[in-house]
């Protein structure tokens, strides 16, 4: 793939990381779809997977550890014209940031979220995090990680979400489409992408996932909840990769009164009248 | 000039009366200050409302009542101590009292009589007028705008019943006309900041900052503004800067609690300069504290909150002129500096109502909208090495340029280096623009005897009691009295201080806490020392008299 429009800039990640993959199958995506990259806002939180901003022509918006969501989903709300796009590692989107994965479910504002989920702790050399399995050892959980991972495509079905999908670094072209679907889908769009992490995760290599994962077959009934929270629990032998979820539900955009009108806020003219009227309310 | 006294359990309507007697008496073009006074409950306990009233401007509530009304007998038990000889308690007849200067009223009786129970507030304010010799006047446009249409007949019922039980008995004041407002401090920072142009604010529920959202949530489909409640504070400020990175003048608001779950993001306004307003309506801490009550404690933590330098501006809100201009001018500093401006009100400022000039629309700069002409296409730098370290700044999507934002040192594009020169340069840029910012400061207000030599000194919302406290020093010791009230107060300003403190033969620094937080700051500043502090830290807003007699009790 070529990327004359989404150009790219040396990286910081090691040889062979997963990172490289979902950077490639984005440009693509993105290019596939496309989209103006001056009209496209990358975010992320901190971490490896959070420099991906810093590889990618685009503008960019490298916040806090955790708190990419409530950074991108108010800069969509500030101008609905650009493409948000949320690239950030499983410690920032579910742990740090947990409680804003929960609440911007809810929200449901129009923005992507792809999490590269390597399940593990990377830029802070290799420390267990939500996503990490049982038993896996680390400098810190020596006797062996004794908390139970968090399933975040189930927790964001249960949660509400509208776009929940699954896929795997390793499976580029399918990863390339349920990019492109989630990009084009009206509402907060959620990918768990398993990224293998050469450097710190023994377990869950490239190895380990092309064993397991599968795509979803061709009649998989997306609009099922109860099939897809089913599917969703699937994770240990067997690693259903696809759109697990998919709901037409109505935007923050749609919901919000200020917003239908579909002139971004940012370019809205100012109401003077309106403040002459609340003066006048205090006299 | 008159102090009322308002007293009840928590849902028994004082909050209501109070606001229609304070409008009533605004609209006869009397100055009002009303304090609320409250428990952190929603039934029951002690709650009251100090009204204060008169023909000049008032600064600050007085303990002395000449009158009190009694929605419950407790009441009366805890406050008629503070009731002038000649003054009123006007009470429900059922109530039991010796109080010779008891007005019983058959309130209950009357309620029912009019078919609702829920009347005898405006009851209450019937007698009240009377008593003042205020003249009736659009009693029914009045009402409608604190009660509901099916019940403002009735109540006009009961509030002229009320009106014919007494005869006047006060002095009415002779009043100038004057184009007041009447408005809480909440409101009016909420309204400095649409002024300013607003777009966008975002905050969780904490008292005692709660009323601006929902005052700007109530005002969002008329001012065309994004209101959202976060999940939590850090979701709060971090979406405010991300609308303002996205182009929107933001805001956010919260009291010390919140501020505190802010502070990494503070750094990050201030890091990827991104212009941001931060407001916090200080309560007394440490932690949940006094959740309905006043103090001035954060002062120290908000200059310094976050880790590592960076550029930041404090405004403290003296009064309810200040929370209007002061607020849109906190707009137009960030988006100039490209800094987050935090301000500081307290409790007592944002829950309060007072009359004040109606504000001047025209004297509000509004934030200029970002320039999105077309620049050449690449060449735009976010982070560009200028003389006062202000780079312009674009928004995204708006240009055939890339903007970028990072909370990692960068370099001028804006992306990760580690690089020793590069570092230096960008915080020398950073740090460099308060230069200019200092330039810029309002230097603190002052009032009093020219030929002073006690010189009080203190900060936001104490400038009211410090500045009744003068007056009457004054008037009573000849002129020896004279006071500097902070505004802006971080950076500080030291011009007048350093001036004025050269005359003073006493300092007294005056302030609602415990440990004398700008006495500090000033010694830290500018070497200079106040001999004392008159420090409170009870929860209730220290008045001007309380401040004279600690400064009689040998201060
Ligand atoms: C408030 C805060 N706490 C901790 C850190 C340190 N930190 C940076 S990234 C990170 C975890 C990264 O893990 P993940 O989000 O999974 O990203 P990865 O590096 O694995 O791609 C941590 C703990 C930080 N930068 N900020
Ligand atoms: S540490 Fe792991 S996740 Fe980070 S770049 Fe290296 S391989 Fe990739
Ligand atoms: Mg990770």
């Amino acid at each position: 793939m070529s990327h004359d429009t989404f150009s790219t800039y040396t990286t910081a990640w090691c040889p062979g990381c997963g990172n490289f993959n979902i950077l490639d199958c984005l440009k693509t995506a993105l290019e596939e779809l496309g989209k103006d990259p001056y009209e496209v806002l990358m975010v992320a939180g901190i971490g490896q997977a959070a420099k991906l901003p810093q590889y990618i022509s685009a503008n960019s918006f490298c916040g806090l550890h955790g708190r990419s969501l409530p950074a991108a989903v108010a800069a969509k709300i500030a101008n609905e014209k650009l493409t948000v796009i949320v690239d950030t590692g499983d410690g920032d989107s579910y742990g740090e940031g947990g409680n804003h994965f929960l609440h911007n479910i809810r929200r449901n504002v129009n923005i992507t979220h792809f999490v590269h989920d390597n399940q593990i702790y990377g830029l802070t050399k290799g420390q267990a995090s939500p996503t990490s399995m049982e038993g896996m050892v680390t400098e810190v959980q020596v006797n062996g990680n004794t908390t139970t991972p968090l399933n975040p495509v189930l927790v964001a079905i249960a949660a509400g979400g509208g776009f929940v999908a699954r896929a795997f670094s390793g499976r580029k072209e399918h990863l390339v489409s349920v990019m492109k679907q989630a990009i084009e889908y009206n509402g907060y769009a959620l990918i768990d992408i398993l990224q293998p992490c050469v450097s710190f995760n023994k377990i869950n290599t490239f190895a380990y996932y092309n064993k397991r994962v599968y795509e979803l077959a061709p009649d998989y009934d997306s609009s099922d909840k109860q099939t897809a929270l089913i599917t969703a629990m699937e994770f240990e032998e067997k690693i259903p990769i696809g759109v697990l979820y998919r709901e037409e539900r109505r935007s923050f955009h749609q919901k919000n009164p200020v917003l239908t009108s579909g002139i971004p806020l940012v370019d809205r003219a100012e109401h003077p009248d309106a403040l002459n009227k609340i003066l006048n309310e205090f006299r | 000039m008159y102090n009322l006294l308002i007293g009840g359990a928590a849902g028994q309507g004082i909050e209501t009366t109070a606001v229609i007697l304070q409008k009533f008496l605004k609209n006869q073009g009397y100055h009002v200050l009303a304090i609320r006074d409250f428990m952190s409950r929603v039934r029951g306990g002690h709650n009251f409302t100090f009204l204060r009233f008169g023909k000049e401007p008032l600064y600050s509530h007085s303990n002395q009542l000449d009158g009190i009304i009694a929605f419950n007998e407790e009441t009366i038990q805890l406050h008629n101590n503070e009731l002038s000889e000649q003054g009123f308690i006007l009470g429900d007849s059922q109530f039991v009292t010796a109080d010779s200067r008891t007005i019983a009223v058959e309130m209950a009786v009357i309620g029912k009589e009019l078919g609702n129970p829920r009347v005898t507030g405006s009851v209450a304010v019937g007698v009240v007028l009377k008593l003042f010799g205020i003249e009736l006047k659009d009693t029914h446009k009045v009402l409608k705008e604190f009660i509901k249409e099916q019940y403002i007949d009735i109540n006009e019922k009961a509030l002229l019943k009320g009106y014919e039980l007494v005869e006047s008995r006060f002095l009415k004041e002779k009043t100038e006309p004057w184009d007041s407002i009447m408005l809480t401090g909440n409101q009016a920072l909420s309204f400095g900041a649409l002024a300013a142009g607003l777009k966008f604010y975002s905050a969780y529920p904490m008292s005692p900052s709660t009323t601006i959202l929902e005052y700007l949530a109530g005002k969002s489909d008329e001012t065309g503004i994004v209101v959202e409640q976060a999940e939590d504070e850090i979701a709060a400020i971090n979406m405010a800067i991300g609308a303002s990175f996205a182009g929107v003048p933001s805001m956010t608001g919260t009291s010390g609690g919140g501020f505190s779950l802010m502070v990494e993001a503070l750094g990050l306004s201030g890091m990827a300069e991104i212009p941001l307003v931060v407001v916090d309506v200080q309560r007394p801490g440490p932690v949940t504290g006094l959740p309905t009550r006043t103090e001035q404690s954060d002062l120290k933590f908000v200059i310094s909150a976050s880790q590592g330098e960076f550029p930041r501006m404090v405004i403290a809100l003296r009064n309810h002129t200040d929370a209007f201009y002061q607020t849109a001018r906190a707009f137009a500093l960030a988006e100039k500096y490209q800094i987050p401006v935090i301000v500081l009100s307290d409790q007592y400022l944002g829950d309060s109502y007072a009359t004040v000039e109606a504000y001047d629309l025209a004297k509000v700069t509004r934030v200029d909208p970002l320039e999105t002409a077309d620049s050449k296409e690449g060449e735009y730098l976010r982070y560009r090495f200028t003389p006062d370290g202000i780079s312009p700044r674009l928004i995204p999507g708006k240009t055939r340029n890339y903007v970028s934002a990072d909370s990692d040192e960068h370099d001028e594009r804006g992306f990760i280096t580690e690089d020793a020169e590069i570092r230096n340069r960008m915080m020398d840029k950073r740090m460099g623009k308060l230069e200019q910012l200092k330039l810029e400061l309002v230097e603190p207000e002052f009032f009093g005897a020219a030929n002073f030599d006690t010189l009080l000194v203190g900060w936001g919302t104490t400038y009211g009691p410090i500045l009744e406290a003068v007056q009457i020093l004054n008037h009573e010791n000849g002129g020896k009295y004279a006071a500097l009230i902070f505004g802006d107060i971080f950076p500080l300003p030291q011009k007048l201080l350093r001036e004025k403190a050269l005359q003073a033969e006493k300092i007294i620094n005056i302030e609602q806490n415990a440990t004398g937080q700008l006495a500090d700051l000033i010694r830290e500043q500018t070497g200079i020392t106040c001999n004392v502090s008159i420090l409170k830290y009870d929860g209730r807003q220290i008045s001007g008299e309380e401040i004279v007699q600690k400064l009689k009790g040998g201060n």
